[in-house]
């Protein structure tokens, strides 16, 4: 590869908009866990649930949203402004899910949808499951050394 | 006859009449009333993305013939490709067509590289008369590429947008009035590049080498063509294609087009930096630009098709994108 081509490859390099992206990401983000959070305030509110058991129906219910949004077509929109604001809540992982079973239907419902439904999503799976096992692991020897 | 290190030149190919069917979004485009059929919505009437492309390549393959007025059986042979996996659309497609046909993979300078081996085809005498027969879709290419369609994951501004179209273009020894002059076979270059996300500039070093290479061959220069249109290099890798001969001290941001660029409107069209996919030149060249020679305003156009070799797999592995280029001149007679 000739100097010149790496010279004008560098040169040329489009600049990522950093700091509009984050803080949009931020806003996004925030937007999704607030409107969770007031899911769980009216659980336990208005339906005096435990605050376990409302978090875990107003999860269930950011996951339905997230898979609704992208059925209609409409999450990939708001991806395209938030960026990583909506891919790390929880709809981010229902939106994974969901379009990668869309987008199999054709291929059926075994070949396609059941084998293909967590291509994207398996990552977040596996590395949940990794880590949760690690940590796990360091807080019970850290209890039997110390505790 | 062979030219120089990698070009040859031809006596009596002729390009004829073409067709181009294209989907929704190149259709709200600047070139929409260029094109001979479109549909409304990407799945073109079809159940999956691959059947949809098929729908494309099939309709510009029979609009082509009876602007041409002829039948299957005066084809002599079709050279098709697409960007799927063992090209399945032209191969799939042409299992209804009782025709000698050649698949050809080159990523999206496939549309080139067609013309190029028709031609030589032609010119040997070998055979009369061939179709090219060139279709991308932004649905397969997502999917075989990229993320699901619907997938929310950022995509940058040097992304580009695949176009949706089906093409197909007659060449024949028969006169006409825009005749294939001149061809140059490109290299693969590696540019080091390793974004998907990123293919305008993994491609315009290839571009530049071919295009550079095929003045070199015919000792020519910017100034003895109308146009220089590139195939997808899009805004990025356009304006990288420019700096490099600016580096040479050639200047042919004035003759230079890109396919990619003409044929969205990219301040009014959610399309990133520009269209790509191996439809997107055969989509600009067999609408406006072959008007625009019909209609005496270009006599000599350098096209140069430029493809980004990728590939998932070896992406995963580490691997960086190559890309490839091939020019054939077109003459308005």
């Amino acid at each position: 590869m000739e100097q010149k081509v790496q010279k004008v490859k560098n040169a040329t390099e489009p600049k990522r908009p950093l700091l509009k992206n984050t803080f949009q990401a931020f806003m996004a983000g925030g937007a999704i866990c607030m409107v969770a959070q007031v899911f769980i305030e009216i659980f336990q509110e208005l339906f005096d649930l435990e605050k376990e058991l409302a978090n875990n129906i107003s999860v269930a219910i950011m996951v339905f949203l997230g898979a609704l949004l992208t059925g209609l077509g409409v999450y990939d929109k708001i991806g395209q402004y938030a960026g990583a604001g909506t891919i790390v809540p929880i709809t981010g992982f229902a939106n994974s899910m969901t379009s990668s079973a869309i987008e199999s239907k054709s291929e059926g419902l075994v070949q396609g949808v059941i084998v293909n439904m967590f291509k994207l999503a398996g990552s977040v799976i596996v590395t949940g499951v990794v880590s949760a096992f690690v940590v796990g692991s360091l807080m019970y020897f850290y209890g039997a050394l110390f505790g | 006859m062979k030219v120089g290190k990698q070009s040859f030149d031809y006596k009596n190919v002729y390009l004829h009449n073409s067709a181009v069917v294209v989907g929704p979004t190149e259709n709200e485009g600047p070139l929409s009333e260029l094109f001979d059929f479109h549909y409304d919505k990407l799945d073109c009437k079809q159940k999956s993305w691959e059947q949809a492309e098929m729908q494309l390549y099939r309709n510009a393959f029979n609009i082509c013939l009876n602007k041409n007025n002829l039948e299957v059986k005066d084809i002599d042979i079709v050279i098709g490709g697409d960007l799927n996996n063992q090209i399945i659309i032209g191969n799939y497609v042409m299992r209804d067509y009782d025709v000698p046909t050649i698949g050809l993979f080159d990523a999206c300078a496939t549309s080139v590289a067609g013309m190029i081996v028709s031609g030589n085809m032609i010119d040997a005498k070998n055979i009369d008369n061939a179709i090219v027969a060139i279709s991308s879709h932004y649905g397969t290419s997502e999917k075989q590429y990229r993320y699901p369609v619907e997938y929310g994951g950022q995509k940058p501004e040097s992304s580009t947008f695949t176009v949706t179209a089906g093409t197909s273009a007659f060449f024949s020894k028969e006169k006409s009035k825009i005749k294939l002059t001149k061809a140059t076979v490109g290299r693969v270059i590696d540019a080091k590049i390793n974004d998907p996300l990123d293919l305008g500039r993994a491609m315009a070093p290839a571009a530049f080498y071919t295009i550079k290479q095929h003045f070199l061959d015919f000792n020519t220069s910017p100034n003895d063509y109308d146009l220089i249109i590139t195939g997808d290099l899009s805004y990025y890798g356009s304006k990288m294609l420019i700096d490099l001969f600016t580096e040479d001290n050639i200047d042919i941001a004035n003759v230079h087009k890109d396919a990619g660029m003409l044929i969205y409107d990219r301040d009014r069209q959610e399309v990133f930096s520009g269209g790509s996919g191996t439809g997107c030149l055969p989509a600009v060249l067999y609408s406006l630009i072959r008007k625009q020679m019909l209609d005496g305003e270009l006599k000599k156009v350098l096209v140069v098709a430029t493809g980004a070799l990728l590939n998932p797999i070896i992406m995963s592995q580490k691997e960086t994108i190559p890309g490839i280029a091939h020019a054939v001149v077109l003459e308005r007679m």
